[in-house]
């Protein structure tokens, strides 16, 4: 099975963790600590208050886990929520209806599977996220899951970078493609091969989201990988020890690079980084093989067929939209979409969440992964179980065939769930997805990718949206702001404000004209951000407000 | 105050002047105690850890994490004297600070040394190497 697993060493760090929690949740229960002595301890272990419950955050490393593990997050869902996850930007999942009580037994049931919540909220390094499609994608140079690996190893519990100035994300990819968003991450990593054919890793720093969107510089073009956790260390201590705190919307890294420049901030990193090579803080060559050996390849039927039956026009639908290449002959990638027409981005119920790891387990080598799309990848499919899995997921009301279209929305929780939101997102997402719902309307549209965050701290990346709402507040009601020409691959983009906002209904409506100015005016085999990008923005003004 | 100081340390406590790190050039030069506040640069101390006895290291707040890098960089370099976090210190962070180097402890709200011993074990092992010698997981793994 192509996945990391943990030995005594991990288990007893997980080990650990649960029982240092429990003990904190009896400590408040008890009434010896109040909410606001608890209230940091609780945030470590990814569990918040929300606007009416307790939201647990559990972490899913790179996005990877194995079909015991989605089993049990599909059982925690039945016994400890109301029936339902959310999968969310982060390839994590969220349970929004959690007792403080049963924390402690949820996390002892995530650590008998090699999962926890650990590092998932606070200002620390949280989990690590990767492209889907590692070890699974025709056009990889090199699985980024082992450093990814290490990443996760290395940030666990760092008693330098706990208390960061800000929260602090990685992404890492191996290949060009870029299905991580890489470059809006506070540092991106890409695994690539230098002329000589040496693996190295090229590094960008100061990327993000939020009020501030940034698109992260290159700070390494090409690091040697066993330098990685020094350099990091590197990076995160200058940033410790310089990112400002005067002011929460101005910590994270990409401001610190802005004001200084990456020149300096370059200089400054290397500095350290000369010292800490000094230290022997990396783990040596044979930690990277171990790990290594975890993700070797599984053993693929190179036998089976390389052709798809596409006599069922529903399912050549899906294969078009959903199945992507893989390197391995006679297999494909599928990608699960979590956005049904009128459904909540990301959700699935437990019963879902259960099939989606037997169809692992029977079909993909034991393997999925979640995306930052919201979605599920059975990453290691044979072309000849396709037709078998399809009907399957069609069962189940999971063969949505609207990957990268309108329908397949990313959506943070917004002022359903999230105390910090202006403005609902789920209830746009689903008006929008029920207004395009059509398969065939959206299959002529073509890919068009669309975000919505509920308020200016932009977790559903709507900067990076073709087409992107903000929910913001205006003098007391909900409102909401259309943008367009964000992007977030090699040709990462970030989306500019239409015009004044508008209501529910409004931008429902506005999406729509925007989507007809492509239709009329697109050219030959133009997706909507091409003709965007072509035409500029005063065309899409006049028909949403002309 | 002396009774809320928890010291993990065999010598005696430096009873020297504690001067902040701006005055620690005047008076004569020869002060062996300093205290450094959060945004000041831990490194304009290397030149002097072998005269120092006493390194104070304020955390005004406990969210605010630079004294661990201060403290790191310290020992780093070989500072062997006391290191003392200062200020709002929590038992939750004890592991952590003591991971970073630090052996004594002034916190606004007594800690017992008894919570201090426990919240030193919370981890029975450390995926990192820094400079308290613990042997990180991927040593134990590759002997
Ligand atoms: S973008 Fe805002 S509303 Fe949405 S989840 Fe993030 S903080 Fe909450």
């Amino acid at each position: 099975m192509p996945m990391y697993q943990y030995d005594t060493h991990d288990q007893a760090m997980v080990d650990a963790r649960v029982a240092e929690f429990s003990d904190q949740v009896a400590r408040r229960l008890a009434g010896t600590l109040s909410e606001e002595q608890f209230r940091p301890l609780r945030l470590k272990n990814g569990l918040y208050l929300q606007l009416h419950a307790y939201m647990l955050r559990v972490a899913i490393p790179y996005g990877t886990l194995n079909s015991r593990q989605m089993h049990m997050l599909g059982d925690i869902a039945d016994k400890y929520d109301r029936g339902y996850g959310h999968f969310t930007t982060r390839q994590n999942i969220q349970y929004n209806w959690i007792k403080l009580e049963d924390t402690p037994a949820i996390l002892a049931d995530l650590a008998s599977v090699g999962m926890h919540a650990i590092q998932t909220s606070g200002n620390c390094i949280r989990n690590t996220t990767a492209d889907h499609f590692a070890g699974a994608a025709a056009d990889e140079v090199a699985d980024p899951r082992p450093y990814a690996e290490l990443l996760r190893q290395w940030s666990t519990f760092h008693p330098e970078f706990d208390y960061l100035p800000r929260k602090f994300k990685v992404a890492i990819i191996g290949s060009d493609t870029d299905r991580a968003a890489m470059r809006l991450h506070d540092i991106g990593i890409q695994v690539v091969k230098n002329d000589a054919g040496e693996t190295g890793l090229k590094v960008y720093v100061g990327g993000g989201m939020g009020r501030t969107p940034m698109i992260a510089p290159v700070i390494r073009e090409f690091l040697p990988p066993l330098q990685m956790i020094s350099y990091l260390e590197a990076c995160l201590r200058v940033y410790n020890r310089y990112g400002r705190r005067d002011n929460k919307y101005k910590a994270r890294i990409k401001i610190l690079v802005h004001e200084i420049g990456a020149d300096e901030y370059r200089r400054q990193v290397e500095e350290e980084f000369a010292h800490i090579l000094t230290l022997g803080l990396e783990p040596p060559p044979a930690e990277l093989e171990r790990i290594k050996g975890f993700f070797a390849d599984p053993a693929f039927d190179t036998q089976s067929a390389d052709t798809i039956d596409r006599s069922d026009p529903d399912f050549a639908l899906w294969v078009d939209q959903n199945v992507h290449a893989h390197k391995a002959p006679g297999h494909a990638i599928v990608t699960v979409s979590l956005k049904p027409a009128g459904g909540i981005p990301g959700d699935a119920s437990a019963d879902q969440i259960r099939l989606l790891a037997d169809l692992a387990r029977d079909y993909s080598f034991d393997e999925l992964r979640v995306t930052h799309a919201q979605n599920i990848v059975l990453p290691h499919v044979r072309k000849a179980d396709l037709y078998a899995i399809w009907q399957k997921l069609d069962a189940a009301g999971l063969a949505n065939a609207n990957l990268d279209l309108i329908g397949d929305i990313i959506a943070c929780p917004g002022l359903d769930y999230c105390s910090l939101a202006n403005a609902r997102s789920i209830p746009v997402a689903q008006k929008i997805s029920e207004r395009f719902a059509d398969p065939a309307r959206q299959a002529e549209i073509g890919e068009l990718k669309l975000k919505i965050s509920g308020c200016i701290n932009a977790c559903g990346h709507h900067h990076a949206g073709h087409i992107g709402i903000l929910g913001v507040d205006r003098k007391g009601t909900e409102n909401y702001q259309l943008l367009l020409g964000g992007s977030e691959g090699a040709d990462t983009s970030l989306g500019t404000i239409v015009g004044p906002g508008f209501s529910e209904d409004g931008i429902v409506d506005a999406v729509e004209k925007a989507t007809q100015v492509y239709l009329d005016r697109r050219e030959d085999g133009e997706r909507f951000l091409d003709t965007y990008r072509r035409l500029g923005v005063a065309p899409f003004k006049e028909a949403i407000y002309g | 105050m002396a009774d809320t100081l928890l010291r993990f340390r065999d010598d005696a406590a430096s009873t020297a002047p504690v001067v902040s790190l701006a005055s620690l050039h005047d008076a004569g030069g020869n002060a062996t105690a300093v205290r450094i506040e959060p945004g000041e640069d831990a490194r304009l101390l290397l030149p002097l850890l072998d005269r120092l006895e006493l390194v104070e290291v304020s955390f005004p707040a406990y969210t605010d994490g630079r004294g661990y890098s201060a403290a790191r960089i310290l020992r780093e370099y070989g500072y062997a004297g006391e290191l003392r976090a200062v200020g709002d210190v929590l038992v939750d962070q004890l592991s952590h600070y003591r991971r970073c180097g630090f052996d004594a402890f002034l916190p606004n709200q007594p800690i017992t040394r008894e919570a201090a011993e426990k919240a030193f074990a919370t981890w029975p092992e450390v995926y990192q190497r820094t400079v308290d010698g613990r042997t990180p997981i991927w040593a134990a793994r590759h002997g």
